[in-house]
């Protein structure tokens, strides 16, 4: 058994076994759920460190086939582009459990629905098949729903309980068909990823095939992943849920579509790819101003991060758009970077909710006398948000931003702006109106985290963003030389097909000189 | 030779003769007649087990009438597994029932037509059969009659069942007078001559309109709404699971081995019924308050789901056809167990009677959580790879034929799963957070009622998670159908 399997197994086995505890062993429980989640950290902290960077193919494989008629196998393993998302996703996983406190209603289902998310989504980035890749995340997803359902808060839970029901229904499925019809014109008869893709070397799909499959995954990812603008149920969803949903949610399930991005859709359609970019480029500055606009005009905690993920995912577009080493690169860092960011602040923001009772920031102020660590770590969050150098985002962003300064000056000039100055403004003035200013009567008596297994997760998050700000290499080595096997696909085939005839010649002319140049 | 082939057919009927007379002599408790549908059961089950075996013989008889196919074995394993569950539902729901052992003869001569049509390879035998079933629905649907609702239903099916059996009569007429042949396998290779011949087209399509009453097609869906809501529970499951199956074996038998030369030229009328169906169903299921009624229209949705599969005019979309109905079958009896246990004590259907189920019962809160999610197609249960199956299948002959009607359609069978998401998780919501539970008593459970709760979610779960057995089967079977 790969230890893969163990990652992700651990939290479904965990969810299985509490079916059977009865509900008013609340205690027992929670362990269970926080003891599973632990152990697939742990394992997957092991897997990071065991990982060696730059071999060929992929590490800590399994292959079980499952339905043989179809191609259809359960086969999981790591290369540089998921083995961080991997270490990334488990310490959330962990983090959430831990902060899974402040739930006090029917547990019971609570841990279940979080133990079956995590699992899921943890399985969706292993598997190196498409079928169980869309199949797990799937599996993640559906609980998101209920938990927003159940122990969402606010008056808006009904509304955003089936808005981001149906939005994301509908973004999945589209991704489903785009698989679907991915797999029947590969030629391969397989869902192995690997195999499509050393199949597709060899017999690349035509153009017009790539032209219709490859927008039905770009949107049906982007609408998972809130691509502007596709974005609308994301500050509403996670405003509404439960902090432990919206920190797993934010930080691990939304760079599934991302991911797929880079593991599926660039390596086998580079062509439709190359024409896509432009688009994808101006989009994302959709996230990064537009919605970073829409933030700095929130009034509601919750909704201010909610909007901000939603721009950072901006940054991420514009790497992936960038189509270069460094670009892609860089794309990836932030994935892990901004799930740990969104995880943390989610986490933090819940916590004040839940001793305050409510997120409207003109109501708080001054919380930092009161709440000396988790102010603190809001002000790091916030500063981390706004790209602070010593974080891991500052590290991801710049990298992106060189990336695309060589496809996109304009779109690149702009984004930094938003970055900086936007997400500046909102972030800063989040902190004065929260954490600053003369104490509200009502709010004397709020606690802070004292106790150090209340402040673990906290400090979890913290120490992640701040290990893989101070020492970036741990991350780019490993994400390096399969990034580079992407661009390289999708150059190669792009370059292939311009030889055969060149759809827009003056592009390439244009962009060849530079991917030489970068790689 | 013959007997061989129709042994299991011949064993039902006796089964129900035999229930019938026992009524007579035998019952005169209540308890004994629970007795006797214990037996009926296991007998049931010991003819489930019998066609489980690889030793089926396989042949046709009756002058090509009646063929026994590996499809014809798949849906007989089908409807037998439906009846005995249908027969666990009808023992729990005995209380609402007068004269109950009729009603389970009733069910397994149901059953028997069933059977027949599975076989049918002949109008003659499709009309016999689609009657045998139908008539016994009109008085399974009607069988409460001191409620006028369910009377309602009863004359609302018998007139429209009439109406579909006079079209099928008249489209079976203008086949025979124009090809001079009955069985399927013979107008098969004479139908390729005829595919101009008006009368000819009219007749087929008469005959599928007749067919669309049963599989609740659009646009012969009318009945199926008020129907379902006003049948006693253990019927609307049996008419949801088995007269639908009967109807969908008989579709792909006429179309794909009697006039395949004319589906061939009918698909963008397929798709189009399709999509149709799809649309009517889950657009209005959306506004239903009533249970009954919603499982009714999300029926009809279904029934576009199924269609999906034979519109992709492929074995692989038959053989998902077949699949998808696998996993319908524990997914729509472990609804309607929930809805006889839960409800059977209140006045009406609503949805608002799950209110607190997750307290009352968790066995069936689960249950009908995971009906609603795999009907809804949520990994990791049986409808989310059917649905997976039959939209592979429409794709795949989209990209084969590159007829632009099977991309729209599977764009319109997109909007109908995400909408009936929202009516899926609507009744999964007044189970769990609904505030104005009235009644938090628990439910008792009957060992037979936890069996049967607890067989639906196995079934759910096997097929969904290991596919590959019936996925086998019904590849096999479609691939017979050829």
């Amino acid at each position: 058994m790969s230890i893969l399997t163990y990652i992700f197994g651990w939290p479904l086995l965990a969810a299985l076994v509490l079916v059977f505890v009865p509900r008013n062993y609340r205690v027992i429980i929670r362990a269970i759920a926080v003891l599973a989640t632990l152990a697939s950290a742990i394992l997957a902290v092991k897997m990071f460190c065991q990982f060696v960077p730059g071999t060929n193919g992929f590490q800590f494989e399994q292959q079980i086939p499952w339905v043989d008629s179809l191609g259809i196998s359960y086969h999981v393993g790591v290369d540089g582009l998921n083995v961080g998302l991997i270490l990334m996703g488990a310490i959330v996983i962990f983090a959430a459990a831990c902060c899974s406190w402040e739930i006090q209603t029917r547990e019971k289902e609570f841990y279940i629905l979080l133990l079956i998310m995590g699992g899921g989504i943890l399985g969706a980035f292993a598997s190196l098949d498409m079928f169980f890749f869309y199949f797990l995340h799937e599996l993640a997803l559906i609980p998101t729903f209920i938990m927003i359902g159940v122990w969402g808060r606010g008056d808006r839970k009904n509304y955003a309980t089936f808005q981001i029901t149906i939005y994301l229904s509908i973004g999945a499925l589209l991704a489903l068909i785009g698989l679907i019809a991915l797999y029947l014109q590969s030629g391969a008869n397989t869902f192995d990823i690997p195999v499509i893709i050393e199949h597709a070397k060899t017999n690349p799909l035509a153009a017009n095939v790539q032209n219709i499959i490859f927008p039905l995954l770009l949107f049906g990812f982007g609408i998972l992943v809130s691509l502007w603008p596709f974005h609308s149920w994301a500050p509403l969803g996670y405003g509404s849920a439960p902090s432990p949903t919206a920190m797993i949610h934010a930080g691990i399930l939304k760079k599934f579509g991302l991911y797929g991005l880079i593991r599926i859709a660039l390596p086998l359609m580079p062509q439709a790819a190359h024409g896509w970019m432009n688009c994808i480029a101006w989009l994302c500055l959709g996230n990064i101003l537009y919605v970073g606009w829409v933030a700095m005009r929130q009034r509601d905690l919750n909704l201010l991060i909610g909007n901000s993920s939603v721009a950072h995912m901006g940054f991420i577009f514009l790497g992936i758009a960038s189509l270069n080493l460094i670009g892609i690169t860089g794309a990836v860092f932030i994935m892990v970077a901004h799930g740990f960011l969104a995880a943390l602040t989610f986490a933090l923001s819940g916590y004040i909710y839940q001793k305050t009772g409510t997120l409207q920031m003109s109501e708080l102020g001054g919380l930092c006398r009161k709440l000396r660590f988790i102010g603190t770590a809001l002000v790091m969050a916030a500063l981390a948000g706004c790209g602070l150098p010593g974080f891991a985002n500052f590290v991801g962003e710049v990298t992106v931003f060189f990336g695309s300064w060589a496809m996109f000056p304009v779109v690149t000039v702009l984004a930094v702006w938003g970055g900086l100055v936007i997400g500046g403004i909102y972030m800063t003035r989040a902190v004065r109106k929260i954490l600053h200013g003369p104490l509200p009567e009502k709010y004397v008596n709020v606690g802070d985290a004292t106790n150090p297994w209340r402040k673990l997760p906290y400090a979890l998050l913290l120490v992640s963003l701040f290990v893989f700000g101070c020492f970036p290499k741990l991350l780019t080595d490993q994400i390096e030389p399969d990034a580079n096997k992407v661009v390289s696909m999708v150059n190669a085939g792009y370059a292939s097909s311009a030889d055969a005839g060149p759809a827009h010649p003056s592009t390439i002319v244009m962009q060849n000189p530079k991917f030489e140049a970068r790689n | 030779m013959y007997t061989s082939l129709m042994t299991l057919e011949i064993w039902v009927i006796t089964l129900g003769i035999v229930l019938m007379l026992a009524d007579f002599f035998f019952c005169v408790t209540p308890e004994r007649k629970k007795f006797l549908v214990a037996i009926a059961i296991a007998a049931l089950g010991v003819m489930f087990v019998g066609l489980l075996g690889n030793d089926t013989p396989t042949g046709v008889a009756f002058n090509g009438a009646f063929v026994e196919d590996p499809m014809a074995i798949f849906f007989k394993r089908f409807f037998v597994l439906a009846a005995i569950l249908v027969l666990f539902l009808a023992m729990e729901f005995s209380g609402k029932l007068a004269g109950i052992a009729e009603y389970y003869s009733l069910v397994i001569f149901a059953l028997a037509g069933m059977l027949f049509a599975a076989s049918a390879n002949d109008f003659a035998m499709l009309f016999v059969s689609i009657e045998l079933i139908t008539v016994t629905f009109y008085v399974l649907v009607s069988f409460q009659r001191a409620k006028l609702l369910s009377l309602e239903a009863g004359v609302k099916y018998l007139i429209i069942g009439a109406l579909s059996s006079a079209f099928m009569v008249f489209g079976i007429a203008l086949i025979w007078g124009t090809t001079g042949t009955m069985n399927f396998s013979e107008l098969a290779q004479v139908s390729p001559q005829f595919i101009d011949n008006k009368i000819f087209l009219t007749g087929v399509l008469f005959l599928l309109a007749g067919l669309g009453f049963k599989i609740a097609a659009v646009p012969f869906q009318i009945w199926a709404p008020d129907v379902y809501q006003g049948a006693p529970t253990p019927t609307t499951a049996f008419l949801a699971v088995g007269s639908k199956a009967a109807g969908f074996v008989l579709v792909l038998r006429v179309l794909f081995t009697a006039v395949p030369a004319i589906t061939a030229h009918w698909t963008d009328f397929l798709i189009v019924i399709s999509a149709l169906t799809i649309l009517y169903g889950n657009l209005c299921a959306l506004p239903q308050r009533n249970l009954k009624r919603l499982l009714g229209y999300s029926s009809i949705s279904h029934a576009g789901y199924l269609l999906l599969g034979i519109a992709a005019v492929s074995a692989t979309g038959q053989s998902a056809v077949m699949y998808y109905l696998a996993g319908y079958l524990f997914t729509v009896v472990g609804a309607f167990t929930v809805i006889t246990l839960v409800m059977q004590h209140l006045d009406s259907e609503d949805i608002s009677g799950l209110a607190g189920l997750n307290q009352r019962s968790p066995l069936l809160a689960t249950t009908m959580t995971l009906s609603m999610a795999s009907l809804a197609g949520v990994p990791p249960l049986a409808g989310f790879f059917g649905k997976f199956l039959l939209l592979k299948a429409v794709i795949q002959q989209g990209f084969a034929t590159s007829n632009h009607g099977y991309y729209c359609l599977t764009f319109v069978a997109l909007i109908g799963v995400a909408i009936s998401f929202y009516y899926y998780f609507g009744v999964i919501r007044a189970i769990y957070w609904s505030k104005d539970a009235r009644d938090l008593s628990p439910i008792p459970l009957s060992g037979g009622a936890t069996f049967l709760a607890l067989l639906c979610i196995g079934g759910m779960l096997w097929i969904g998670i290991f596919p590959n057995t019936v996925l086998n089967l019904a590849d096999a079977a479609a691939n017979a159908l050829k």
